[in-house]
């Protein structure tokens, strides 16, 4: 606790979109509560801190830290690992720090490919093809700037997490909902779950959620919503649209789906599945309306973009986890680019 | 680690220690996997053994061992053994995993050190997984004493026979208008030759007759809900436009019908029926059936001369398809074969050279009740053939169409050669690729045939045609054949060829047995649960098939399998009872989302979807616990009884060896 008796609050964004940060801004007047309740003391988007400040801070001196975005380079690492030492409750907040979220899907590919892609394609205007250097000698002095790994990895890899928060970006009311919980946990009026549960969303799925006709499904093509125009009532799967909800935590309201756009499965699988894309993949096959192996194929080749529809933000906490080397060999093999 | 686990390594006398080091993996077992709980690990000479059951439970008892691992031969064989003997010592026998390092292992390699090492990694799989079984009581269901025959050849009728003397219900549903099946068409069977009406229809009086068949002919099963014990199928009767409590089976309408129309089914073709008829004379039952496709009163709007002839008021225009639900335990299943469509092989020359006959066809000309009244004759009906060729194996064992043996065409083409013989003295030619005479009296049939002046040509014929290019073939169909005896093509000219199709599946076998939920092979027989040692039960509990419907066989064989099949379910009613294996799916309804994705799924249709609550639930007396849903649901909703999640993961972490106990170096 501060010198104002409050607990102290802090919140951090690695590799991500920064769509996290604006889903707690965007729980309105309940961020209110967090400063009543709390003593916000690190929050890069919010106010000024130094990572010294927190190198400062007694160890598990902060009770509640949000960690959003996934472990890219050694910046995230090293702020991974310090917030661990100084929080009590560490929370993977959103779908990349809880799985990789769709950052992770350039593991695909190799760092090298990445980055060129990044610095060298059509629209970047890059004549000299330069390319950010970890160490740099300036006048003032050595820079450093972090290593970017070699694959991306979510927080639970770098280091132990206390809850999994999903979401692309999780919803505010659940935001609201998991601020309120902690506050009234301080207070012992309620009892937080057990460490290494999921908390903001369901235990179901987002089908639950979604109010559309369902069937018993029998797929005979894949489309798009963009190709012609779905049946506002019926389950859109059925439809031949590849909606994730069947697969995906409920929690969300089932908004996509409802305003006719198929669930990308951001909030992850559920408490019974381990592999998201797997599950999802065996339950289309599952369901395509075909006995004859060349029909099957030829449907089959209509899913535009296989692994990013199926694993659209889970790749780095699938089974399917890319074969990673160590953070030595990785920390060792940016230096010598 | 809280359970306490005994492992136990069979040698299988030589034939897994001959190539795996079974005493190294046991010795390495009790070192390595101490730590996750094997408190004792032994190998022995035969596990299966009363001395190797009895180790495991002096074991159990001794020890207090909490699961058991045995390291042997296949699930299949001896599972039941080992839970049995564990449940003897007191331990729940689900807590019992049997690991095979002999099929597996042993019998599928050939170096004793990748095969030692192997068997390691499956036993520690092993122990990973028995760790998180859990105690199971068997499913206990009872069973509905009547029984569904489906068939009515002479494998159904058989079994339909002998339930039925033993004292319950029997239902027996066939689709055509009588019972008989193929036998009925024939005129003698090998190797005996006794007249197939004489030995046939003494059975069918039998099951008209008999106060506990209920018979329901010119009807099909559409549809089978429940499970063993407790089928409830619905039954679909054509309408016969006759009602047989009135009909007395006179036969007048048949006469005074008169329209003509040809008979595809029983007459192949060759013979005409009236368009109200009884497919032959002594069909069971004796009602007649009416034809609605080509009855003039049907098609005009007049007509009506069967109703005036009729002298008991039978005839009724206004009958309607009729659904019928019918209790049963136990369904069997004898939905006989089809005759290999010899048009798929167009240089025999059927369809285009009017003397090329099916086998079929040929045992309806034989056939003194048939369109010839048993005469020999050509197309022309009047012309008795000189010669006469018989090819055997046409559509089986060639890779173009059916890979296997149809087993029975050989003996039926030596029939057709004696019978050929007998008849109009004609020179025969039979064209084999080998000659297979295995059955009782088969060989000594073949011998018989060889006295009779048959001329046997060893080789596959390339072709029959009509275009002559040698002085005598004028006129004639000729055959090509390399005679591979002599090593020589040869041409030789015939008046007639009788083709001896194989037997194939049924047209809509793969429809019928998906009603059922049973599953074929890849060429549509259905599959039995074991070949050798339960040939006529399949893998859904509660349903048997007998007669060629599994595969082709003769009447001897369909006989013993349609008695087979009677005995299992006889055995089924007697008990009254069945304890069902629990490993079954089920559904965490709190996490079922009720997206439907599982609901087609279940080839038992043992899932039902609850509309009002949005959730799917499975029927546990009805899962055979085969997994298909638990792989489906998306949500992971669906658990299967010792196939959890955590099982199979952890039995995969076991496989890779990250379990071990490290070293001290
Ligand atoms: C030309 C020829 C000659 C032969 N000669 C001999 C011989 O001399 N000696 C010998 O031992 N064997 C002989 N056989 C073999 C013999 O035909 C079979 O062994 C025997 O017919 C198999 O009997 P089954 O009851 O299994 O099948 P089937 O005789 O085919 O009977 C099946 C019955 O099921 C009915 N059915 C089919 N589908 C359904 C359905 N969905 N619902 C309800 N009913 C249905 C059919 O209408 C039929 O009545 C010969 C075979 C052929 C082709
Ligand atoms: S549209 Fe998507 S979320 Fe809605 S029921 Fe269908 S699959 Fe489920
Ligand atoms: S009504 Fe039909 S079945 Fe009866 S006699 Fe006429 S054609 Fe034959
Ligand atoms: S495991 Fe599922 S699919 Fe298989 S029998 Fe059971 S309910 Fe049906
Ligand atoms: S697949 Fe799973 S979630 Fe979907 S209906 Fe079946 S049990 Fe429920």
């Amino acid at each position: 606790m501060t010198a104002n008796g409050k607990p102290k609050f802090a919140m951090y964004w690695a590799a991500a979109c920064g769509g996290c940060e604006i889903a707690v801004l965007n729980i309105h007047e309940k961020i209110l509560d967090v400063d009543a309740n709390f003593d916000v003391v690190f929050w890069p988007v919010a106010m000024d801190a130094k990572y010294k400040d927190v190198e400062a801070m007694p160890d598990q001196s902060i009770t509640l830290c949000l960690f959003n975005g996934a472990i890219r380079n050694s910046e995230n690492r090293h702020i991974a690992e310090l917030l661990r030492r100084k929080s009590k409750i560490l929370v993977a907040f959103g779908s990349c720090a809880c799985e990789g979220g769709f950052p992770a899907l350039s593991n695909l590919t190799t760092r090298e490919e990445t980055l060129r892609t990044a610095f060298s394609t059509v629209s970047t205007d890059n004549p000299q093809n330069l390319r950010p250097q970890p160490n740099y000698t300036v006048p003032e002095g050595e820079l450093d700037i972090p290593h970017m790994y070699s694959v991306v990895r979510p927080l639970d890899q770098a280091v132990p997490v206390d809850y999994y928060m999903p979401g692309c970006p999780p919803e505010s009311e659940q935001i609201a909902a998991v601020v309120e919980l902690v506050i009234k946990a301080l207070k012992g009026e309620a009892t937080l779950p057990a460490a290494g549960s999921v908390i903001g969303a369901g235990h179901s799925t987002v089908c639950d959620e979604c109010t559309r006709t369902r069937n018993e499904k029998k797929i005979t093509g894949f489309t798009r919503i963009q190709d012609f125009r779905p049946d506002p009532a019926l389950c859109l799967l059925e439809q031949g649209i590849l909606c994730n909800g069947p697969a995906t935590r409920n929690g969300c309201t089932a908004r996509c789906p409802m305003a006719g756009v198929p669930c990308v499965g951001c909030y992850g699988p559920t408490d019974g599945a381990r592999d998201f894309g797997g599950r999802l993949m065996s339950a289309v096959a599952s369901v395509i309306d075909s006995t004859d192996p060349q029909e099957i194929e030829r449907i089959l080749d209509q899913i535009p973009d296989p692994v990013g529809s199926f694993y659209h933000t889970n790749l780095a906490g699938s089974l399917l986890q890319a074969s990673k080397p160590t953070w030595e060999e990785d920390q060792h093999a940016a230096h010598h680019d | 680690m809280t359970e306490k686990i005994g492992v136990y390594v069979c040698h299988c006398g030589t034939n897994i220690a001959g190539m795996v080091d079974v005493e190294g993996v046991a010795k390495w077992a009790a070192e390595r996997l101490a730590h996750r709980g094997v408190v004792i690990a032994r190998d022995y000479k035969f596990m299966c053994s009363s001395l190797g059951q009895e180790l495991i439970e002096k074991d159990i008892q001794e020890l207090g061992l909490t699961r058991v691992v045995v390291a042997a031969c296949s699930p299949h064989l001896h599972e039941q053994t080992f839970r049995t003997a564990c449940a003897r010592a007191g331990l729940n026998p689900y807590l019992c995993e049997l690991v095979s390092i002999r099929e597996q292992v042993s019998w599928v390699h050939t170096d004793k050190a990748a095969a030692t090492a192997k068997a390691k990694a499956v036993l520690s799989g092993g122990v990973e997984r028995v760790t998180h079984h859990a105690p199971l009581e068997p499913l206990r269901v009872p069973i509905h004493p009547a029984t569904l025959v489906v068939g009515g050849g002479i494998a159904g009728i058989q079994a339909a026979l002998e339930i039925a003397d033993s004292g319950t219900r029997v239902y027996l549903v066939e689709r055509e208008p009588s019972i008989g099946g193929h036998m009925a068409q024939f005129d003698k069977t090998f190797p005996t030759l006794d007249c197939s009406a004489c030995i046939l229809t003494p059975k069918m009086v039998s099951v008209g007759n008999h106060p506990n068949i209920t018979l329901m002919t010119y009807a099909e099963v559409t549809k089978v809900d429940g499970f063993v014990g407790n089928f409830e199928v619905t039954v679909t009767q054509k309408p016969r436009y006759v009602k047989v409590d009135l009909c007395t089976g006179c036969g007048v309408c048949e006469e005074k019908c008169p329209k003509k129309v040809v008979d595809d089914i029983f007459e192949v073709g060759l013979g005409k029926r009236k368009v109200i008829y009884r497919p032959f004379a002594q069909a069971v039952p004796k009602y007649p059936v009416l034809d609605r496709e080509n009855c003039t009163y049907f098609i005009k709007g007049t007509c009506k001369a069967c109703e005036k002839f009729c002298p008991t008021d039978a005839i009724d225009f206004e009958q309607k398809e009729e659904i019928i639900t019918l209790k049963v335990g136990n369904i069997i299943l004898a939905t006989g074969f089809d005759l290999f469509n010899a048009h798929r092989i167009p240089q025999y020359g059927l369809g285009r050279l009017p003397n090329v006959f099916t086998s079929l066809e040929f045992e309806r000309l034989c056939n003194a009740a048939g369109p010839t009244n048993g005469n020999v004759v050509m197309r022309d009906g009047t012309t008795v053939p000189k010669s006469v060729g018989i090819i055997h194996c046409v559509g089986s064992r060639d890779e173009n169409y059916h890979a296997y043996c149809s087993s029975i065409c050989c003996m039926q083409s030596l029939k057709f050669a004696h019978l050929v013989r007998e008849r109009t003295g004609a020179e025969v030619y039979n064209f084999y690729i080998d000659m297979r005479a295995p059955g009782k009296g088969y060989e000594e049939f073949y011998h018989r045939l060889l006295e009779e002046g048959v001329h046997f040509v060893r080789g596959k014929v390339a072709e029959v045609s009509a275009f002559a290019r040698l002085p005598g073939e004028e006129g004639h169909l000729i055959v090509q054949v390399e005679d591979t005896l002599i090593g020589k093509q040869r041409r030789i000219p015939l008046d007639m060829v009788v083709l001896s199709a194989g037997l194939e599946p049924r047209h809509d076998a793969k429809q019928v047995a998906k009603v059922f939920g049973i599953s074929c092979s890849a060429d549509g027989w259905y599959i039995e649960k074991h070949p050798k040692l339960d040939p006529v039960a399949t893998m859904t509990e509660g349903i048997y098939i007998a007669g060629a419907v599994q595969g082709p066989k003769d009447i001897p064989a369909s006989v013993a399998q349609g008695a087979a099949a009677a005995a299992r379910v006889m055995g089924r009613i007697q008990q009254k009872e069945i304890a069902l294996e629990p490993v079954r799916a089920s559904i965490d309804e709190t996490r079922c989302s009720g997206c439907r994705i599982c609901n087609a799924l279940c080839p038992f249709n043992a899932i039902l979807y609850h509309a009002d609550t949005a959730v799917s639930e499975v029927n546990p007396a009805l899962c055979q616990g085969c997994g298909t849903c638990v792989a489906a649901c998306p949500a992971g909703a669906i658990s299967g009884t010792g196939f959890s999640d955590e099982q199979v993961l952890s039995q995969m972490e076991g496989l890779l060896l990250r379990n071990l106990q490290p070293v001290e170096v």
